[in-house]
C-alpha cells in the first residue's frame, strides 16, 4: 500500500479490516463470541453437504468432459461460502444467483436434475418449482444483483419478514451494476444481502488488477449499507454473518454486503487454464485452509464425523448423481415449437407463423 | 367524455390502473412529487402515496432490474426512464432480462412491467433526448413495443399494457404530448396491443406511419387529396406484434405504399414492414415500396432538427415516386 503522505481533516479515510474467523486452521474454535448457535445434527447436516457438493462437483466436471453438461462453473473450495451462505436462511427466503452459485439453488430446493438441466440448456430447468424461492444462474455479471434488490423492495411493501440474497465474485463488484443495486438498498433500506465470493480472480485477472480498494467489503460505505468481511473458508464463520445480515434485514435495519475470501480449485469453467495465471505456492498457501478438512478436524474433536462418515456421503452423492443426470437425460428434448410459445404469455400471429415453419 | 391532451391520457390511464390494482408501482426519477419532467405523472403521488409512486435513485440499469425483481414477485411496475437517451443504460435489464424472464425460466417467471419512456424529434431538445430508438427494442424477442399517436390510443394502449403479463416498452412521442386535445372516455377502456389502426381511408397509395408521423402523413394525405390522389393512412399504434393483416388488405386496395418513420433508414421498423409486405403481397404490388426516415446519421444537433425529419413534402415526393413507377 502507498504511503499516507498527509492526512486532511476533510478527507476520508478507511482502514483495513479483518475477516471474521471462527475456526482456526487445525480446526479449533478461536472466536467463540462469534460461534453461531447449531446444534450437532445442524452440524453434522453442514458437514454432509459440503461433502456432498464436493463430491457432486467432482462428478459434473466429468460429466462435463464426457459432452453430458454443458456450461458447468467449477465449485470445489467454494463450499462453505456456498453452504454455510444458504444455510443461513429460511426457506422462503430469495436467492438471485450468479452463474457459479448451482449449489446454493439445490439447497434451497431446487432438484438436482433441474439443475443439470440448466447445464444441458434445456428450460425446464430453470422451471422453478412453486415452492422453491430462487431465479435460475444468470449469466451477465451483476445483473441479479438489482434483482435481488427489486425481490428485497417487495418483501419490505408486502410486510414480509423475508430477505433476499444474492451472489457474486470479486469480478462482479467492478459492475455498475454492483453499486446502484448497494446504492438502491441503502436509498429505501431494503432486506437484501449482498454476497461477494471473492475467490481472488475473474476468470483469470486477479483481484488486485481489479479494484485499488482497501476491500470488496469496503464498497459498502459509500451506499450506506453495512459490510463486513469474512474468512470464506470457514463455514461457520459465513453462516454467522450471513445470519447476522438476514436478521439486520429482517428486523428493517437495512441492507448488509459481506465479502468471503476463499479460493477456486479448479479453473473458471472448463475451458481455462489455471497454470497460465496460477502459481504454485499460492494454490499450497490456500490448501491448508480447505473447508472441509477444517470444519472436518472441528466435528472429528466433538465426535460428530468420521473418515467413514466422509465414505459414505461421497458414495451417497455419487448414486445421487447418476441418478439425477439420467433422470435429466430423459427429459424429452425442447423443441424450437416450444421455444417460440415461450416468448409471450400468448403467442403472437407473426411467431405462430414462424413456428409453422419447424412444424 | 373529457378532452384531453396525450400526456394527459397517459396520466389517467396510470391513475386508472393504480386505482384499480394496488400491485400496480409507479416509480423512475423525479416521477414522484414534481411529476416527472414532463409532468406525465403529476398528482399521482398524492393521490396513491408515496409506497405506490416513488422517486428512484438517478440509475436507469437499476430502475429496470428494480422492476424485474418486483415482477417476479408479483407487482406491476411502471418504471419511467426519463429520456430515450437513457435507455441505454438500462438496455441489459430491459431488453435481456425482463424480455427473457419468461423464455428462460420456461414459464415459471414473467416480466409484468412497463417501460415508459418519452422519445420523438423536433422539439429541439437536448442530445439524446429525442432519438427514435424503437429499432433496438423490436430487434429484442420477447418484448411488445407501442407507440400511441393520440390520446384516446395513448390511453387505452398504455391500460392494456399495465394489464399484459410480458413486458411492454411504451413510448411516448414528446411533439404529441400537448400537441392536441380529443376526447377521451372516462374510466376504464383498452385498445388492443397488435392492432393497427386505418386513420384515412383511400384508394390510391398506403402511407404506413406510427407515432407523430401519423399526422405528418395525414398531412401529406390532405395535400395530395388536391392533387386528386387518394392515399390510405395507417397507424401502427404497435411495432411487436405488427399487425401485417391490416397493412396487407389495404395493399390489396391500394397496390402501392410507403413507410414513414422518424428513425434513421437503415435496418429499421420500415425495412421490417416491407419485408412482410413482400412475403404477403408482392404480387398485390404495383411499385416498390418506398421509405421515408432520417438519414443514417446520428440523430441532429437543433439546428438541422427539422430538415432530418421526415416532412410532408418528402412524403409527397415519395408517394409521387410510387404512383410515377
Amino acid at each position: 500500500m502507498s504511503k499516507v503522505l498527509s492526512k486532511l481533516p476533510y478527507e476520508v479515510q478507511t482502514e483495513p479490516v479483518t475477516p471474521l474467523s471462527v475456526l482456526s486452521l487445525d480446526g479449533e474454535v478461536v472466536n467463540p463470541d462469534e460461534m453461531p448457535e447449531l446444534t450437532d445434527d445442524q452440524l453434522k447436516e453442514i458437514m454432509y453437504r459440503m461433502v456432498f457438493t464436493r463430491t457432486w462437483d467432482d462428478r459434473a466436471v466429468n460429466l462435463g468432459r464426457q459432452g453430458r453438461l454443458g456450461f458447468y462453473a467449477p465449485v470445489s473450495g467454494q463450499e462453505a461460502a456456498m453452504i454455510g451462505s444458504e444455510y443461513a436462511l429460511n426457506k422462503d427466503d430469495f436467492i438471485c444467483p450468479g452463474y457459479r452459485d448451482i449449489p446454493q439453488l439445490v439447497w434451497h430446493g431446487l432438484p438436482l436434475y433441474q439443475a443439470f438441466l440448466y447445464s444441458r440448456g434445456h428450460q425446464h430447468g430453470g422451471q422453478i418449482p412453486e415452492d422453491v424461492h430462487v431465479l435460475m444462474p444468470q449469466i451477465i455479471i451483476g445483473a441479479q444483483i438489482l434483482h435481488a434488490t427489486g425481490v428485497a423492495m417487495a418483501f419490505k411493501k408486502k410486510n414480509e419478514k423475508r430477505v433476499a440474497i444474492t451472489y457474486t465474485g470479486d469480478g462482479g463488484s467492478s459492475e455498475g451494476d454492483f453499486y446502484e443495486g448497494m446504492n438502491f438498498a441503502g436509498a429505501f433500506k431494503l432486506p437484501v444481502i449482498y454476497v461477494v465470493q471473492n475467490n481472488g480472480y475473474a476468470i483469470t485477472t486477479p483481484y488486485a488488477k481489479q479494484t485499488a480498494a482497501l476491500s470488496v467489503a469496503h464498497k459498502a460505505l459509500a451506499a450506506g449499507i453495512k459490510g463486513v468481511q469474512v474468512d470464506g473458508m470457514d463455514v461457520l464463520a459465513v453462516i454467522k454473518a450471513v445470519r447476522d445480515a438476514a436478521e439486520r434485514g429482517r428486523n428493517g435495519e437495512g441492507a448488509t454486503l459481506i465479502e468471503l475470501l476463499t479460493y477456486r480449485y479448479r479453473a473458471h469453467s472448463m475451458a481455462d487454464d489455471t497454470t497460465k495465471y496460477r502459481t504454485k505456492d499460492e494454490e499450497a498457501e490456500w490448501a491448508p485452509k480447505d473447508p472441509l478438512i477444517r470444519f472436518g478436524k472441528y466435528l472429528e474433536s466433538k465426535g460428530l464425523w468420521s473418515e467413514e462418515d466422509t465414505a459414505r456421503v461421497k458414495e451417497e452423492a455419487k448414486a445421487t448423481v447418476n441418478e439425477q443426470i439420467k433422470k435429466a437425460e430423459a427429459v424429452e428434448k425442447m423443441t424450437v415449437e416450444g421455444l417460440i410459445d415461450s416468448m409471450f404469455e400468448t403467442t403472437p400471429q407473426h411467431l405462430e407463423e414462424q413456428k409453422a415453419d419447424f412444424q | 367524455m373529457a378532452q384531453m391532451n396525450m400526456k394527459e391520457a397517459i396520466r389517467d390511464a396510470m391513475r386508472v390502473e393504480l386505482k384499480r390494482d394496488t400491485n400496480v408501482l409507479l416509480f423512475g426519477e423525479d416521477v414522484g412529487k414534481v411529476g416527472g419532467v414532463f409532468r406525465a405523472t403529476e398528482g399521482l403521488q398524492a393521490e396513491f402515496g408515496e409506497d405506490r409512486v416513488f422517486d428512484t435513485p438517478l440509475a436507469e440499469s437499476a430502475i429496470g432490474g428494480l422492476a424485474v425483481g418486483m415482477g417476479i414477485q408479483g407487482f406491476r411496475p411502471i418504471a419511467e426512464i426519463q429520456f430515450v437517451g437513457f435507455i441505454y443504460e438500462a438496455m441489459d435489464q430491459m431488453f435481456i432480462q425482463a424480455a427473457r424472464m419468461r423464455y428462460r425460466s420456461g414459464g415459471r417467471y414473467n416480466s409484468p412491467i412497463v417501460f415508459r419512456t418519452p422519445f420523438g424529434g423536433g422539439v429541439k431538445a437536448a442530445e439524446l433526448h429525442t432519438d427514435s430508438l424503437e429499432g433496438l427494442a423490436v430487434q429484442t424477442p420477447g418484448i411488445k413495443v407501442v407507440i400511441p399517436s393520440n390520446p384516446y390510443d395513448a390511453k387505452g394502449l398504455l391500460i392494456s399494457a399495465i394489464r399484459d403479463n410480458d413486458p411492454v416498452f411504451f413510448m411516448e412521442h414528446l411533439n404529441l404530448y400537448h400537441a392536441f386535445r380529443a376526447e377521451v372516455p372516462e374510466g376504464e377502456y383498452t385498445v388492443e396491443i397488435g392492432k393497427a389502426n386505418v386513420v384515412r381511408e383511400g384508394s390510391d397509395v398506403t402511407i404506413i406511419a406510427y407515432g407523430l408521423m401519423v399526422h405528418t402523413a395525414v398531412k401529406a394525405a390532405d395535400e395530395l387529396e388536391k392533387q386528386g390522389i387518394k392515399a390510405e393512412v395507417i397507424d401502427l399504434r404497435s411495432l411487436v406484434p405488427l399487425d401485417i393483416d391490416t397493412i396487407v388488405a389495404s395493399i390489396q386496395k391500394t397496390n402501392r405504399a410507403i413507410v414513414v418513420q422518424e428513425a434513421q433508414k437503415t435496418s429499421g421498423v420500415a425495412a421490417e414492414v416491407i419485408a412482410q409486405i413482400n412475403e404477403k403481397a408482392i404480387l398485390h404490388l404495383e411499385a416498390p415500396v418506398l421509405r421515408v426516415a432520417g438519414p443514417d446519421t446520428v440523430y441532429p444537433f437543433a439546428q438541422v432538427e427539422d430538415a432530418w425529419l421526415p416532412s410532408v413534402a418528402r412524403i409527397s415526393a415519395a408517394v409521387q415516386k410510387v404512383l410515377d413507377f
